[in-house]
């Protein structure tokens, strides 16, 4: 009935990053609007943005999981909710790292399991996990009260560019088993479930088991931290019960995020975890999967620059009608403007660097900064003296802008500025996770890969601006911690 | 390089318009038709067989030059169908005056048309190009594009924004004040200012009356060599400049456009004056017909065309500089505030103001004793257009 599968363990992780979106959708909102009363829970449900789906979410987890360099030679990207099916997800992430044409991205996408399979292959090969989900249910059920939405990246290597590891996996096991737990039929937008006492009880025996040969394998009784991660509830907290941390500690409160559930658990122990310490992982989806990793000194000094505790509270409010509307269950009037044509392949092809990457170019001769890209210079009229700009890392300042109350936009009114960005380069670009009266000439802003929208079936990936408050990430890299 | 200009050697001898506005009850076809038979009525003497060649400016009407000659059935006619965005119209004049001035003909007729008002959205749509799906263009509206210049402008020269509203409030109600004497306005009625301030915005500060409305439109000029102008009127206006410039494109793109000017229209603009020997605008051009598809637009174009100092036409906008007998009257026929925006009539409805001014057939409009004027039109948006300048005159120099 059971199996046990193993695998040889050989690449130290080096580096992580986590995303959660900004918007929440507080679960006293939600029971309002259904007229439930006081039945939802307290508390909030992280909700992504109506330009965000589960590829721009594993982008903005690897971006900062790559901040301090690094160049994967495999990316293994993990979701539920999987933005194209027949064709690979993991490309337009591959695509906007600007990691060239080489290398290998690959999809485990269908089930929350292939948050688990994509660390295992990562910690196999190397290269890096990109785990990230968006999880929908039906209006008023529990997966969509006590979801979450959310990405977090996991970079393996052998450390070939003398980069140090932040932890090692030390061992794992796993267990396998058929069960009807939960299921979605393709084309249809949430799961249904089995009860969940019958879930509870097919999961634990699966937890004991591969928790147990794991802890064996790694030689320890018990783990420093541990991460339970399962769309059971009941089964979480039984599980966490089993296998008790050695260092307590409270699990920020992210709500369930599928397939990538258990790499925010993960990412929220390495936000504090200290070196030399062990953590049990155990991910509980139509079987179990356990890690022990061990830290290393590392660690200190190669934490994500955004704590998921501070994302976590750096959030705002929709309401519940908006989420509706961004999940597409609320169809709302449009206003009387075209939709726009659908991204053509061809072009998109050409512009890859630029569409997916947001790489400039800088005139070899004069060098203005051109963005998008030209071939001809307009600053000297060079012709073909182009090198790569790339920008996504750059941070920039509005110019001037707009609130465009035609546009066609998913979350009107739309808002476009005029970004001048350091170091050189000027771009038209709308701006996200913002309010009108949030911009002015002079406002900061970094940049984000979004959905722009989805038009005869293609989704319009493309970068956008959004406003930061202290300073951009890739300048807080450079400051000490706390 | 600034070109030769064929100053004086080409007139309009005709024109025809009709009026602006939702024509629910009539199609490209029947406003061309319209137009065309209105110009040769008030010519006599000029049948269809005398007109040689046609060129034609509409935007999203159709293609071709069958969009003209199968509802007029002409007959083995050449006929060129010009595109230059809002320029459209204006730069069938300018290709109509060239091939008169070659010689190659001798009567030639402008004609422009645009049918807005069949699509069922609001605005000016225009088609597609397959694409990457990354130009701003795709999404960002022309309201919205243009409603860059207010805060631009106001911080450049550090206007209080409420002072930059009464302005372009301004431009909006003299515009409708000028319509509403204007028996061929889409909209002909007076708009007090309080209503305009406060109307619902569009795109950044500006609100429903800072946009150009959305028309259907025709309007059409016939033209022969100077020398001939006799034979058709007595009363006919000379072409003095035409200037165009397709911009490179680079303000978007350069951090040193700064969102107060229209660069492609001071070049269009200098080398019209040049052409026409104006060296001071704002004192020989008795009226100008300007591209103000947004109020902000006007008021940056005052500056642009040499009208205003820099920084300096929000005031005298206020101060009535470029009412309808101010001391240059801006857009005494109601301009596209009160004639919508039907992109390939637009710019010949402008020389069509200029034609009844100078033949002291404007009504309630009439300036006095004007000599010289201009028609201006804009295509694109700031930072990325196209741009048009030509002066008429009254008298041949």
């Amino acid at each position: 009935m059971m199996q046990v599968v193993d695998a040889p363990v050989q690449a130290g992780l080096l580096a992580y990053g986590a995303y959660l979106p900004r918007h929440r959708l507080q679960r006293s909102e939600l029971a309002t609007a259904l007229g439930t009363g006081t039945g939802g829970g307290h508390g909030a449900r992280i909700v992504a943005s109506c330009d965000e789906d589960s590829t721009t979410l594993g982008v903005a987890a690897a971006r900062r999981a790559l901040a301090r360099g690094g160049s994967p030679d495999s990316i293994y990207f993990a979701t539920t909710a999987p933005a194209y099916f027949d064709k690979t997800n993991a490309t337009a992430i591959h695509a906007a790292l600007d990691l060239g044409h080489r290398g290998f991205a690959v999809d485990l996408a269908g089930a929350a399991r292939g948050g688990s399979g994509a660390l295992r292959a990562a910690a196999t090969t190397g290269g890096l996990a990109v785990l990230a989900d968006i999880r929908t249910g039906r209006p008023g059920s529990a997966d969509e009260r006590d979801g979450g939405d959310g990405a977090a990246a996991f970079l393996f290597g052998g450390g070939e560019d003398g980069a140090k590891p932040i932890a090692h996996v030390v061992a794992q096991a796993s267990a396998t088993a058929e069960f009807l737990d939960r299921w979605r039929k393709p084309g249809e937008s949430a799961s249904s479930t089995w009860e969940d006492r019958f879930g509870l009880e097919s999961y634990l025996p699966l937890v004991k088991d591969a928790a147990g040969r794991v802890l064996e394998r790694a030689a320890i009784e018990q783990a420093d931290h541990v991460v339970v991660s399962c769309s059971q509830a009941r089964a979480v907290a039984a599980g966490a019960k089993l296998f008790q941390s050695r260092i307590a500690a409270t699990p920020p409160a992210i709500g369930y995020v599928g397939a990538a559930d258990l790499g925010l658990g993960l990412a929220a122990v390495l936000d504090r975890a200290g070196p030399d310490e062990t953590i049990l992982l155990i991910g509980a989806a139509d079987g179990c999967d356990a890690f022990v990793l061990r830290t290393t000194t590392e660690l200190t000094r190669r934490r994500a620059a955004r704590p998921l505790e501070a994302q976590l509270a750096e959030g705002r409010d929709l309401l519940y009608s908006t989420f509706l509307t961004w999940r597409g269950e609320l169809e709302r009037e449009a206003p009387r403007r075209p939709e726009p044509d659908r991204p053509a392949a061809p072009p998109s092809a050409r512009s890859e660097a630029w569409k997916f990457g947001f790489v400039g170019t800088r005139c070899a001769v004069c060098g203005r900064v051109h963005v998008p890209p030209n071939r001809v210079c307009s600053g000297c009229h060079a012709v073909d003296q182009m090198e790569r700009a790339p920008l996504a890392n750059k941070a920039g300042t509005v110019a001037t802008y707009t609130v465009d109350r035609l546009a066609f936009s998913p979350s009107p009114p739309m808002i476009d500025a005029v970004i001048d960005f350091d170091g050189g380069g000027r771009c038209t670009l709308e701006l996200t996770d913002a309010k009108p009266d949030e911009v002015e000439i002079g406002t900061r802003v970094e940049m984000t890969f979004r959905r722009l929208y989805t038009s005869g079936g293609v989704h319009n990936y493309f970068w956008k601006a959004r406003p930061y408050e202290a300073m951009p990430e890739a300048e807080q890299l450079h400051q000490p911690r706390r | 390089m600034p070109n030769n200009g064929i100053r004086d050697r080409v007139a309009i001898v005709g024109m025809g318009c009709t009026a602006f506005g939702e024509h629910w009850d009539r199609s490209a076809d029947d406003l061309l038709i319209d137009a065309y038979e209105e110009c040769l009525s008030a010519a006599p003497g000029v049948t269809r067989e005398d007109i040689e060649a046609y060129w034609l400016g509409t935007l999203s009407s159709g293609q071709s030059g069958m969009v003209l000659s199968r509802p007029l059935r002409l007959g083995y006619k050449p006929v060129t169908r010009v595109e230059n965005l809002c320029a459209s119209g204006s730069e069938a004049v300018r290709n109509a005056c060239y091939a008169v001035a070659s010689g190659a003909y001798d009567l030639v007729m402008a004609i422009g048309v645009e049918k807005l008002k069949d699509s069922g959205y609001s605005g000016l749509i225009r088609s597609q190009t397959p694409s990457d799906g990354t130009a701003p263009e795709i999404a960002l509206t022309a309201p919205a594009a243009f409603s860059l210049l207010d805060p631009a402008y106001c911080r450049k020269y550090n206007v209080d924004p409420a002072d930059m509203r009464d302005a372009m409030t301004h431009v909006a109600w003299k515009n409708h004040a000028n319509g509403a004497k204007n028996p061929r306005a889409q909209f002909r009625k007076e708009v007090f200012k309080e209503k305009i301030a406060s109307s619902p915005l569009v795109a950044g500060r500006l609100g429903v009356f800072d946009c150009s409305g959305v028309s259907d439109g025709s309007a059409c000029a016939l033209l022969c060599r100077a020398e001939d102008a006799e034979r058709y009127t007595d009363r006919p206006m000379y072409v003095k400049a035409l200037a165009m410039v397709a911009g490179p494109a680079d303000g978007a793109i350069d951090p040193a456009y700064d969102y107060t000017s229209f660069p492609e229209v001071v070049h269009a603009a200098a080398d019209a004056y040049r052409q026409a020997g104006v060296s001071n605008p704002r004192e020989e051009i008795a009226l100008a017909e300007v591209h103000d598809c947004f109020t902000p637009t006007e008021i940056v174009l005052m500056e642009d065309m040499g009208f205003s100092e820099r920084g300096q036409a929000w005031s005298d906008v206020l101060a009535g500089t470029f009412d309808l007998h101010g001391e240059l009257s801006v857009n005494p026929d109601g301009g596209l505030k009160s004639f919508g925006h039907p992109v390939g009539a637009s710019g010949l409805r402008m020389l069509y103001e200029n034609w009844l001014q100078f033949r002291g057939e404007a009504g309630a409009r009439q300036l006095e004793d004007p000599r010289l004027g201009l028609t201006q039109n804009l295509g694109g948006r700031p930072g990325t257009c196209v741009a048009f300048v030509a002066i008429v005159g009254r008298e041949r120099g």
